[in-house]
């Protein structure tokens, strides 16, 4: 018999096929080369879809206006203006249907984010007023005494 | 400490966040990645390599001393090559869409080359044991046809031989000259294919520029020789560990082969061949251990933007894994045993070990040193390897995982040799 | 011994044998790939101005909360750095938590619980560098990834296709920068992708908006009236790691050499 030598080579075939019936079943139709060419453009297309259809949490300023003029009014009056909404009182989703009430971060440690001195040459974080956690009410909330929406009207006693 | 414990419980330690301690300036997003399963990796890929090219050394250039390990490496190749992609699969993250890389390859990755390599030198290797062990497969499911009452281990003994012949039957002189010539071909045509399966695993490190340590075109290079070497060491080893057993059943007349009279008659033959592949083992020794110190000497003569943090990672912090413990214990200790005058079988096992140790160093201080530093250049990160698992990532990327794969191919090995016997001059060609 | 005609048809066999299966495989298609090379229209680029970072890390809480990644895990897709300057020359560098929680301490961090102290007088300069993926317009982590999970969109930006990653972990050795980590609960390749959710709606990204100073903005190169386009066509930017030729699409104004 001439051909047995080529048995082993049929079953390589064979396995090969089996390989290439499955990717025609399991890979997505829409994955190809796309734009960018082979070697940065090879992926599945669909996908770009799915990522434009991921949801948006913060929905800026222009979405909070409507309800709360007031609470923007106050605040364009100060050097807080330049704060989004959201910075402090969390994204707002789908308020007010989801969630019904945002959760508002008072804590110290979100005022020392930009409140705690660093003197630093160069850098527009010297000119920001600040104070030293440690020696300046410890422990105790910031809003307890200043209002974020008016701060310059000073320390309440 | 507390934060770690609520994170632990809330699954918010990050992949590699468990087993890397960071140290001055590195980005918040840099861990160690790619750990202990990455170093078994290539550790495993070069014995399969090394292996093959050692039983081609007798199929193709016709070495007849390594007659008998020629065949003993066919096999333990064919083991390792089950074990070499288990470390992969306990690595990757998504374990189960690890065949994407056949379904989609992408073949500007060097890992996109995995599917086809593995499955071309898997295809090489099973073929040429088929040539080898035809006549066996045959004269086994002839003798077991012609059994009329057949227990239902015997009956699936049948099944497996019966497949195995691939339906061919023919065991003349004629068709078994064939084989010979098919064995020849495919040895000849499977040595480029093992030096590219790990090749394309030097390749993967050294084509990484962001990596200033991997970054080299000497890695493939360096990765073949010291796989060559890494896998003559076991063959040399497990022939030697073998032949002891073999020598043990002799003395309780155990063995159901009776092929050597005495043990003295089993030694001799142990010994020649074992000096004639230390000798091959030698030279890729050196090959080895030269691309290596050629690629730190310009590094340092050099001395690009990334020298400061390498030289203080390679003269320091990783001093003792590189010079005392992969070039010393493992590459000058072997070296020196080996050419001392007066060769006795205890030296080679001590030798062979310790070659052994010196690859995985080798592999370890590439993987693991190559992320010892931060891309910031001013940082480096700490390897903890986890020893004792407590949940399945540690398991995985532990001490754990990686020594079960280490065991796994003896096992396979010993399975196989029941359907491929190693040491049979029954079914020899 | 096999005869050549023998040999010659059984090669016949063979070549047409696969040429069957191979029709079937249509990895590259020549006509895709000579197709024009990405949307002409759009090409997203960043722009970070140093000066007026303040290192409030406002930026990065928004992108934690924006694109869900969970807030206690130590990854984040965009992060910002310190750098104090001494003045005998030596420089200090961290970036706790990514400045999830903005720098509310003088002291650098130096990892194992050490910290540096610098006094005032001793600073020469220091500046915050906010960092986040450069969408490279040659992506080294695109080039690498095995199996087309991460792609580069044709208006520049480069996903990752959650359904597709094998978690192999290359696309993250592969990024000069380090923006790349593993997503905790997905356990996929996760990185900042510009907010594509919101630019491709017209909005800015979570931190560019989030940002109160102004330090992030983002803009389309290909618009010649783009406010950003316009900086970076006129005035002194500078990209990080341009050796190694990634060609990073975000710029920098006031970038130091001390930058990382």
């Amino acid at each position: 018999m001439k051909t047995h030598v080529w048995r082993p080579l049929y079953v390589v075939i064979g396995i090969i096929l089996i390989i290439l019936i499955i990717r025609a079943f399991y890979v997505p139709s829409d994955f190809g080369v796309h734009e960018r060419g082979y070697m940065y453009g090879w992926y599945r297309k669909g996908n770009i879809e799915e990522w434009k259809n991921f949801k948006v949490k913060y929905q800026g300023e222009g979405y909070c206006k409507d309800c709360h003029p007031d609470k923007i009014e106050s605040i364009m009056k100060t050097p807080h203006a330049i704060i989004q909404c959201e910075n402090c009182h969390g994204p707002a989703i789908d308020h007010p249907s989801e969630p019904p009430k945002l959760k508002i971060d008072r804590s110290r440690e979100q005022c020392l984010r930009c409140h705690f001195p660093l003197p630093y040459p160069t850098s527009g974080r010297a000119n920001i007023r600040g104070v030293d956690p440690e020696r300046h009410n410890p422990g105790i909330e910031c809003v307890m005494c200043h209002n974020p929406h008016s701060p310059s009207s000073g320390g309440k006693r | 400490m507390p934060t770690m414990m609520s994170s632990l419980l809330l699954n918010l330690i990050v992949h590699g966040e468990e087993w890397t301690a960071k140290e001055l300036f590195v980005y918040p997003n840099e861990y160690i990645y790619w750990s202990i399963q990455i170093v078994m990796y290539p550790f495993m890929t070069g014995l399969v390599a090394g292996a093959f090219v050692l039983s081609s050394l007798y199929h193709v250039f016709g070495v007849k001393q390594l007659k008998e390990m020629a065949r003993f490496a066919l096999v333990f190749s064919f083991a390792l090559l089950f074990c070499a992609p288990l470390p992969i699969l306990l690595h990757l993250q998504h374990p189960l869409r690890g065949f994407h890389v056949l379904m989609t390859p992408h073949f500007t990755s060097a890992i996109a080359a995995f599917g086809i390599v593995f499955f071309s030198y898997g295809a090489i290797v099973a073929s040429e044991l088929w040539f080898l062990y035809r006549r066996h497969f045959v004269d086994v499911s002839l003798s077991l046809k012609n059994k009329p009452d057949k227990s239902l281990s015997e009956w699936i003994r049948f099944l497996i031989f019966c497949s195995l012949t691939l339906g061919v039957y023919d065991v003349s002189e004629d068709a078994l000259k064939r084989d010979e010539r098919a064995i020849k071909i495919l040895a000849g045509l499977g040595i480029p294919v093992a030096c590219f399966l790990h090749g394309y695993a030097g390749f993967i490190f050294g084509s990484v520029k962001a990596n200033a340590l991997w970054m080299t075109p000497l890695m493939p290079v360096i990765f073949i020789m010291s796989a060559i070497v890494s896998g003559i060491a076991l063959c040399i080893l497990t022939y030697i560990v073998t032949m002891e057993l073999r020598k043990l059943f002799v003395t309780r007349k155990k063995t159901p082969h009776q092929l050597y009279q005495s043990r003295e008659e089993i030694k001799s033959v142990e010994l020649n061949v074992i000096k004639m592949t230390s000798r091959y083992l030698l030279f890729f020794l050196i090959a080895a251990i030269s691309l290596e110190l050629l690629d730190l000497v310009f590094r340092g003569y050099t001395a690009v933007k990334s020298w400061d943090v390498l030289r203080s990672v390679i003269y320091g912090k990783d001093f003792t894994n590189i010079f005392i413990l992969q070039y010393g214990v493992g590459n000058l200790i072997p070296f020196l045993l080996f050419l001392t005058p007066g060769l006795t079988i205890r030296r080679v096992v001590l030798g062979v070990i310790l070659v052994l140790f010196g690859v995985f160093m080798m592999r370890w201080n590439v993987v693991i040193g190559g992320q010892a530093f931060s891309l910031t250049f001013s940082g480096y990160m700490h390897y903890h390897l986890p020893i004792i698992p407590h949940n399945l990532e540690t398991f995985k990327e532990g001490f754990a995982g990686a020594a079960s794969i280490f065991l796994l191919p003896f096992l396979l090995f010993w399975l196989m040799s029941k359907i491929f016997p190693v040491f049979s001059y029954k079914t020899e060609h | 011994m096999i005869s050549r005609r023998d040999f010659l048809k059984n090669a016949a066999k063979g070549i047409v044998g696969l040429s069957i299966p191979l029709a079937a495989i249509e990895i590259i298609s020549p006509e895709k790939i000579f197709a024009s090379k990405g949307d002409k229209k759009v090409r997203w680029v960043f722009l970070v101005d140093t000066y007026k970072c303040v290192g409030c890390g406002l930026c990065v809480k928004a992108c934690k909360l924006e694109n869900e990644i969970p807030y206690d895990a130590n990854v984040t897709r965009t992060w910002v750095e310190r750098y104090v300057i001494r003045k005998d020359g030596k420089v200090f560098a961290d970036t706790p938590k990514g400045a999830r929680d903005g720098f509310t301490t003088d002291k650098i961090a130096l990892g194992e619980g050490k910290y540096q102290e610098i006094k005032k007088e001793d600073i020469s300069q220091a500046f915050f560098v906010p960092k986040l993926c450069n969408q490279c317009e040659n992506p080294p982590c695109v080039q690498v990834c095995p199996v087309g999970a991460t792609y580069q969109a044709p208006d520049g930006v480069v996903l990752v296709d959650r359904k597709w990653c094998i978690g192999c972990g290359y696309c993250i050795m592969a990024c000069p920068y380090g923006v790349r980590f593993f997503h905790p609960v997905y356990k996929t390749a996760e990185k900042c992708n510009f907010c594509y959710h919101r630019i491709t709606k017209g909005l800015k990204t979570a931190c560019v908006q989030a940002c109160p100073f102004g330090a992030r903005q983002i803009g389309n190169i290909k618009d010649p009236d783009d406010p950003v386009s316009k900086i970076i066509m006129t005035e002194r930017v500078g990209i990080l790691k341009e050796e190694y030729g990634t060609k990073p699409q975000v710029y920098y104004i006031g970038l130091n050499k001390e930058v990382r």
